[in-house]
């Protein structure tokens, strides 16, 4: 089962579940820090790593002794990486979505492959958890395709847990695909609530399963609550704000270790979470 | 003409308060054009209330799909398409597809379409606090960037039409596609930082996106009795780094309070916060003027 925690606002609690979600439990799980431009997660596991490795997109370098200048790489490129001119060529790397299409359209075989590192890959492991996360290059635009490698890190079996990347735009759908169960942080404010309504709106488009946690429940106000109840979405726990575990957090410490009620309100969730995306197939 | 100075304020980490802040901005800077550049999860319209005045349509990059009645099912396409975007009954989810153009350029039968993509709108706007604009991209969808660009161009021929010398940009967080199209022609970076271990972590990520760049970098940090030890690191770190240190704000949960009730922390009654943004903003302004002077 994959599990992947989201949410449209940033800073809801997304990291604070999906770890202590982990450490609280006793069985074996894959961690998968999909949030590559801000990975955190590494911050209170600490595992130990035992695999890195730059992640390389493929993208085109022109062999001018061989170019012709007829200019179909440029054309079939959307994305401005291939500028043909009279008598040169120029690639622009950084601007490169690996489609491949320049190496498919070039007559002469003159686009050779070449590879360009945006990020670091890192595997490792802490007590029950398998941990995986990617660091986006600083400078670098594009986490999608950082995302799915981190996600082909994964063994297909047993229970993943997917810290997602804030937001509702690409890095999240890449994230979200292939879930069985989303897993929505919100907090009870009005920037929750508008940002929540985008989340369960993406969720949507990918039709799959969703449940709600509504951190700091005590501050702001119901109206996230009444939405969550208008759209049917089941609310899988509600954590009032604490600021001794606001302060734990803050100094990197993982909840589940320090406070025993932590530890029963994750595994709450996880039971909540099993009935809720567990058995799709019986209602 | 009016010198224009464009302050983008970011976080990297998501939820430190940076659009509480730029909504407490908004209410203390004068004469600027305000602009929500996290187009993808906008926020600071909540605190403004905006009276929506021009709405336009955002169209960006293109969605490839397959016509049944051309396709001649020889599945070529399912092999050339790097980001699994075309199902094995060949349809193509437009979700996954990067709009690439890969089966529309070489599909032997045409029989594939390639067709614009709308992915948003954006919107000129009238606030309590001065002219305002945002966007709203579509749900799932890509060309954030774009976007962003979009809406900050916009913003800036407004404060030159107008005469206005501050643009005060709500930036997005993280420090990816979005973030670098929010950092180009700022004048500054107003870095809204977080006393914890990944607020530590988000901040010099995004602080070295801003080097890279070569943009001046302020920082504050917020909800610093969380953890003063970190809030004095973050203090050190940007006396090692060269960044002008703007001050403390204190975890308070009149920042929700005024949210809920759709106000900035400015409008809403605590004397403290105010008088302490006040500050950040006064010394905003000299590191601004100082930043003038030093560059041609």
């Amino acid at each position: 089962m994959i599990i992947t925690i989201a949410s449209g606002k940033g800073g809801t609690g997304k990291t604070t579940i999906a770890t202590n979600l982990a450490a609280a439990l006793e069985g074996p799980v894959q961690f998968l820090d999909c949030d590559v431009e801000e990975p955190n997660a590494h911050l209170f596991l600490k595992p130990e790593i035992q695999r890195s490795y730059e992640f390389q997109l493929e993208v085109p370098e022109i062999d001018l002794e061989k170019c012709t200048f007829c200019g179909k790489c440029q054309d079939i490129c959307q994305f401005n990486a291939i500028a043909v001119l009279p008598e040169t060529a120029l690639t622009f790397p950084e601007l490169c979505h690996s489609c491949g299409g320049c190496f498919l359209v070039c007559p002469e075989d003159a686009v050779r492959s070449q590879t360009r590192a945006i990020g670091l890959v890192e595997v490792g492991y802490r007590e029950n958890i398998r941990f995986v996360h990617g660091r986006l290059r600083v400078g670098e635009a594009m986490a999608p395709p950082l995302i799915r490698r981190v996600k082909a890190e994964a063994k297909p079996d047993g229970l993943t847990i997917i810290d997602a990347p804030p937001g509702t735009s690409c890095p999240v759908v890449t994230t979200l695909w292939g879930s069985d169960g989303v897993l929505l942080v919100t907090e009870p404010t009005p920037f929750g609530l508008y940002d929540l309504k985008l989340a369960v709106g993406a969720v949507r488009e990918l039709q799959l399963p969703m449940g709600l946690v509504i951190n700091r429940a005590d501050l702001g106000d119901r109206r996230v609550h009444d939405y969550a109840a208008w759209e049917h979405i089941p609310i899988l726990l509600e954590i009032p704000f604490d600021r001794q575990a606001a302060k734990a957090y803050a100094r990197g410490r993982v909840l589940v270790e320090e406070f025993p009620e932590w530890r029963d309100m994750m595994l709450t969730l996880f039971d909540n979470l099993q009935k809720t995306f567990g058995q799709p197939e019986q209602n | 003409m009016t010198e224009i100075n464009e302050i983008v304020v970011l976080s990297g980490k998501g939820g430190t308060g940076k659009t509480s802040i730029v909504g407490a901005l908004a209410a203390l800077v004068p004469d600027k054009v305000l602009c929500d550049a996290d187009v993808d999860a906008a926020d600071l319209h909540l605190l403004l209330s905006p009276e929506v005045l021009e709405r336009h349509d955002f169209t960006a990059g293109h969605k490839a799909a397959i016509d049944p009645e051309l396709c001649l099912k020889c599945g070529d396409c399912l092999n050339w398409c790097r980001f699994h975007a075309i199902s094995d009954d060949l349809v193509i989810n437009p979700l996954l597809c990067e709009g690439c153009g890969v089966c529309f350029h070489l599909c032997p039968a045409r029989a594939v379409r390639f067709p614009d993509n709308h992915c948003g709108e954006w919107y000129i706007s009238r606030t309590r606090f001065g002219p305002l604009v945002h966007a709203r991209l579509g749900i799932a969808e890509e060309n954030s960037g774009k976007l962003v660009t979009l809406v900050r161009g916009e913003a800036r021929r407004l404060a030159e039409v107008d005469h206005r010398p501050f643009i005060l940009t709500d930036g997005p967080p993280g420090i990816g596609c979005p973030v670098i199209s929010s950092l180009g022609n700022a004048q500054a970076v107003l870095l809204v930082a977080e006393p914890t271990v990944s607020g530590k972590h988000d901040l010099q990520r995004v602080a070295a996106l801003a080097d890279h760049f070569r943009l001046p970098v302020l920082v504050l940090v917020n909800k610093a009795d969380l953890h003063w030890q970190a809030a004095r690191e973050i203090e050190q770190f940007c006396a090692d780094r060269g960044y002008p240190f703007l001050g403390h704000l204190p975890f308070d949960p009149d920042f929700t309070r005024a949210q809920v009730e759709g106000k900035t922390i400015i409008e809403y009654n605590n004397k403290r916060l105010q008088a302490l943004l006040t500050e950040i903003w006064e010394h905003l302004r000299s590191e601004i003027d100082n930043l003038r002077r030093q560059s041609p």
